[in-house]
């Protein structure tokens, strides 16, 4: 029997504000425990959330990137729950009326398109963070409440994911759109992007949707793909052996590579959600909502559309260079620097792509694209060749130095005086009789062969059509 | 006879006394009377002397911040002032120190006003007795048997006995009003949202409000006119372009009365109240405009407010769990036993009557029939009240069915208690101001409630003003 499998992704976006979503404390990462709080993130008697105008602003830009329909009312609930990490005991969310529903995430694969629909989006705070001792002697844990009330946006998709690989590329779509929009730096390490998954298969020709258990502990994209493959094995093999998945929360354990179970259905929280009385309706008007959409920055198929007639570059690097908001910003500094289009687009996906996969590096880190762009304009000018070039790339990204000083000190600037070439042609020639006398016999390949020849006794850096034009001459003398 | 404000304001403004002389002759009858009453939970008196010095000596050079500058005041055991101890006459809130000051402490403090200590209360200002209070039961000053009524019965009684010319409760379903009318004073519950909630420890949050208990109209109305006012920390605060005051003169003034509500309360409230309704026909407005008015959903008013107010207490009371601040089970050995522990000990039994109660409200399979429920009544009875307000400027009723029951009455029967709020949680529902002034009694203190449409403060302190100088309450002799 064939099993079909169907995953829903819920994703925790944590918003780039400078402060918390309900108070004016400093949003950050990494500083020393409990430095950014206060009454009100602290949960203390009396405090009360207000809710940061900005916050509001970013989950709207993010609900109208994904084509969303933006709801001009809605209204936050607390969510009740003990734990140590959440001082109030309750998180502000939204529950029954989110700001945001019905949008869409479009993936392609092989350039198959599909339709990925977001159910809702909908602001909520953030918790603090446990803190233990590695020690299992010490008896006590230590609470850091500095991330307590950073505001988080849920997006969550129907289940309409049909594989891991689904499901990465619908992250990877989605990631790219929150940073184009600039609303978080989606970094999963961090945390500042989480993901839950849902997960149940059928049989093949059932319409019914399977029973299924969330997935947490999600913490990288490998993290995602290998927990789907494996749940969706897991819950097959207990079909076939006549059990049945029962509906639960499981944890994905990274060093065992297995998915264990948490709680089941019955010890899930009764969440006694309930308006927050403590804060005002959100109200949104349309007026409100053009101004944000007016601040929408050019969206990666917008900028795919625009760079196929602006720079005229076939559609598919127009695609590779907007895939990131890093690569597009790149490309277009190097044709503002007057790096021919194509030129440009060909060297940033050829090498700088290559050499920026291997490292693991951004672009600019790689290489600033003031230096890349000068060492393209050097080849333009005809003062390298393209050859030469790519070994000035090379030492470019291990130094950081300026590409014209490496060519300078390195002496490889390229030899474009007929003269100069010409005393090598004639020595080359005089050296290969058999392959001049194979080149009159009418074989066609000699002439490569006395090319480049003359490419290594000028070390590469003769002008390559003048060693062609001058060796034809001399031939056909 | 107890000094009004403006009278202490004339007494330090002609330097008959200064700052620190009043506020040691204050501390002089807490010291010597209190200990009857037990209204103050704990007197700050190094604190206060201090403040007063410093009151002295701004008006020594002519920089008083206000006429009130000097002037000492009450606070009740629920709102928070910075670095003192506050604790809503809890034991789980033991030792805990606030680091930041309530909105309505920063108000009193910008026009001089001293604060004296912390007023006795029911736990969570969870009652109508201030018998639920973890640390004292404080009495009534009119009669030492009887309740000072509840929750903010420290707030009453310490006025009424002369030991504070003026304090602040709160009330969430009649907590200021109806301790005022146990003990004779003056009690305003404002309109919700004109006095900021920022700093008050949080009962039910949609109903609780700040407001003044006092021996005059007009000192209510000072202290109001004070601690009014849009606050940016607090959401549900109403902005002040917003704040659009009942422009009304009393003399044609229309005033309503529901009948339907005099039924079940005592004969000795109804004898007080139609003679109040007697002086108001013949001396303030004709015959025409005083009329039998309608609230039809007022019957479903404390089972509404009980649903409400719980179900917001249940998660308003859930972070008080001994792990950041207050009181932690010293025997607690994990994370479980520090929850249960320090909520089984550090909570009265009320409280955790209220909060299961909440909790039940809200849970997955009842919210529907409970909490869900009463939230559509609350806005018929939200309605009922704009109606009513189309005919009649002022709705008058008593504040309590009884005079101050005694100690000890009601504390078994917690419904009967309940019941004793079944006239003032209809305003506390729809958020409108009321006002508790004296009616007419011998003995023991009988109240009037005047409550008016949003924003009518004004109008309320005009009528009430007329009501006190007619039936002036007796003072206390305890």
């Amino acid at each position: 029997m064939n099993y079909i499998p169907t995953i829903g992704l819920e994703v925790h976006v944590q918003l780039n504000t400078n402060t918390k979503i309900f108070c004016g404390c400093k949003t950050s990462f990494g500083d020393p425990p409990n430095v950014h709080i206060c009454p009100v993130c602290l949960g203390l008697p009396g405090a009360l959330p207000v809710l940061n105008n900005e916050v509001l602003k970013k989950a709207v830009l993010a609900g109208l990137a994904i084509k969303a329909e933006i709801h001009k009312k809605s209204k936050f609930d607390r969510k009740n729950y003990f734990y140590p990490d959440l001082p109030k005991a309750y998180q502000i969310s939204q529950f029954d009326e989110p700001y945001c529903t019905n949008g869409v995430i479009t993936i392609e694969e092989e350039g198959r398109k599909k339709d990925i629909c977001i159910i809702r989006i909908h602001m909520e705070e953030d918790a603090g963070k446990l803190m233990h001792s590695e020690d299992s002697n010490v008896q006590e844990s230590y609470v850091d409440l500095n991330r307590a009330g950073t505001p988080l946006i849920e997006i969550v998709s129907a289940p309409e994911i049909d594989s891991s690989d689904e499901a990465v590329l619908y992250l990877t779509q989605l990631k790219s759109i929150m940073q184009y929009i600039e609303i978080s730096d989606c970094n999963m390490e961090q945390g500042s992007l989480r993901v839950d998954a849902n997960i149940s298969v059928r049989p093949e020709g059932q319409e019914k949707l399977g029973t299924r258990a969330e997935i947490k502990n999600l913490n990288s994209f490998k993290a995602v793909k290998a927990a789907i493959d494996y749940e969706i094995e897991r819950q097959i093999d207990l079909i076939n052996s006549g059990e049945k998945v029962l509906q639960e929360t499981r944890l994905w354990n990274a060093v065992s590579s297995r998915t264990v179970s948490m709680r089941s259905k019955e010890e899930s929280h009764d969440y006694r959600y309930f308006p927050e009385p403590d804060l005002v309706p959100v109200v949104l008007t349309d007026d409100e909502i053009s101004a944000i959409l007016n601040d929408m920055p050019e969206l990666a198929y917008q900028k795919k559309e625009r760079f196929v007639k602006d720079y005229s570059i076939p559609e598919y690097d127009a695609g590779v260079l907007t895939a990131k908001k890093e690569y597009a910003e790149y490309y277009e500094n190097l044709v503002k620097k007057g790096v021919p289009a194509k030129k440009a687009s060909n060297w940033l996906m050829a090498e700088m792509l290559a050499f920026a996969r291997e490292k693991d590096l951004e672009f600019k880190d790689l290489c600033s694209f003031e230096n890349l762009s000068a060492l393209l304009l050097e080849i333009e000018s005809g003062t390298i060749s393209g050859k030469i070039a790519k070994t000035v790339f090379a030492e470019m990204i291990e130094t950081n130095k300026d590409p014209l000083q490496i060519i300078k000190e390195k002496g490889l600037v390229q030899i474009t005086d007929e003269n100069a070439i010409v005393l090598v042609v004639e020595e080359v020639l005089k050296e290969n009789q058999e392959s001049v006398q194979s080149f009159l016999d009418g074989k066609d390949k000699a002439l490569g062969f006395l090319v480049g020849q003359v490419m290594k006794k000028t070390q590469g850096k003769a002008n390559p059509p003048l060693v062609n034009k001058l060796l034809l001459e001399r031939l056909k003398k | 006879m107890n000094d009004t404000l403006k009278k202490l304001s004339e007494k330090l403004n002609s330097k008959e006394i200064n700052a620190v002389e009043l506020t040691e002759s204050y501390l002089k009858k807490i010291e010597e009377k209190d200990v009857k009453i037990n209204s103050f939970i704990e007197v700050e008196k190094e604190e206060a002397l201090r403040l007063a010095e410093e009151s002295k000596k701004r008006r020594e050079e002519g920089k008083a911040l206000s006429d009130y500058d000097g002037i000492v005041i009450g606070i009740k055991d629920n709102i928070l002032q910075k670095d003192r101890k506050s604790q809503a006459a809890s034991k789980i809130l033991e030792g805990f120190n606030s680091p930041y000051s309530a909105t309505v402490i920063q108000k009193l403090q910008e026009k001089g006003l001293i604060t004296l200590g912390r007023l006795n209360m029911d736990e969570f200002a969870m009652g109508s007795s201030t018998e639920n209070s973890s640390i004292q039961t404080t009495k009534n000053p009119y009669d030492l048997k009887r309740a000072p009524g509840g929750s903010s019965g420290g707030s009453a009684a310490s006025v009424a006995a002369g030991l504070v010319p003026v304090s602040l409760g709160s009330d969430t379903g009649g907590s200021i009003r109806q301790p005022a009318a146990f003990c004779g004073t003056v009690g305003l519950k404002p309109t919700y949202g004109t006095v900021s909630r920022y700093g008050l420890i949080a009962f039910a949050s949609s109903l609780d409000q700040i407001g003044p208990l006092s021996n005059t109209v007009e000192d209510a109305e000072i202290i109001y006119n004070i601690i009014k006012g849009h606050d940016k920390y607090d959401s549900s605060s109403i902005p002040d372009r917003e704040y659009k005051e009942t422009k009304k003169s009393i003399e044609d003034i229309k005033i309503g009365y529901p009948p339907e509500m005099l039924e079940g309360i005592s004969d000795e409230v109804k004898v007080s109240f139609f003679k109040v309704i007697e002086f108001l026909k013949k001396e303030i407005c004709k015959d025409s405009q005083i009329k039998e008015i309608n609230l039809p959903y007022q019957k479903y008013g404390v089972p509404v407010y009980y649903l409400t107010a719980t179900s917001e207490a249940s998660a308003n009371l859930a972070r008080f769990d001994g792990v950041r601040y207050g009181r932690r089970a010293p025997d607690a050995k994990n994370l479980e036993e520090v929850y249960e522990l320090s909520r089984t000990e550090g909570f009265g039994s009320e409280v955790k009557r209220r909060i299961l109660l909440g909790t039940y409200a809200l849970s997955s399979g009842y919210y529907d029939a409970f909490y869900g429920k009463s939230q559509k009544l609350r806005k018929l009875i939200q309605e009922d009240y704009l109606k009513a307000f189309n005919e009649v400027d002022v709705i008058i009723i008593p504040t309590t069915p009884t005079p101050p029951f005694e100690i000890g009455e009601k504390t078994k029967d917690p419904v009967s208690m309940y019941l004793s709020d079944v006239l003032t949680v209809g305003a506390s529902l729809a958020g409108i101001p009321a006002l508790a002034v004296p009616a007419p009694f011998d003995k023991l203190p009988l109240s009037i409630q005047l409550q008016g449409a949003f924003f009518s403060e004004k109008l309320l302190f005009d009528l009430g003003r007329k009501i006190e100088q007619a039936f002036p309450a007796p003072p206390a002799v305890f």
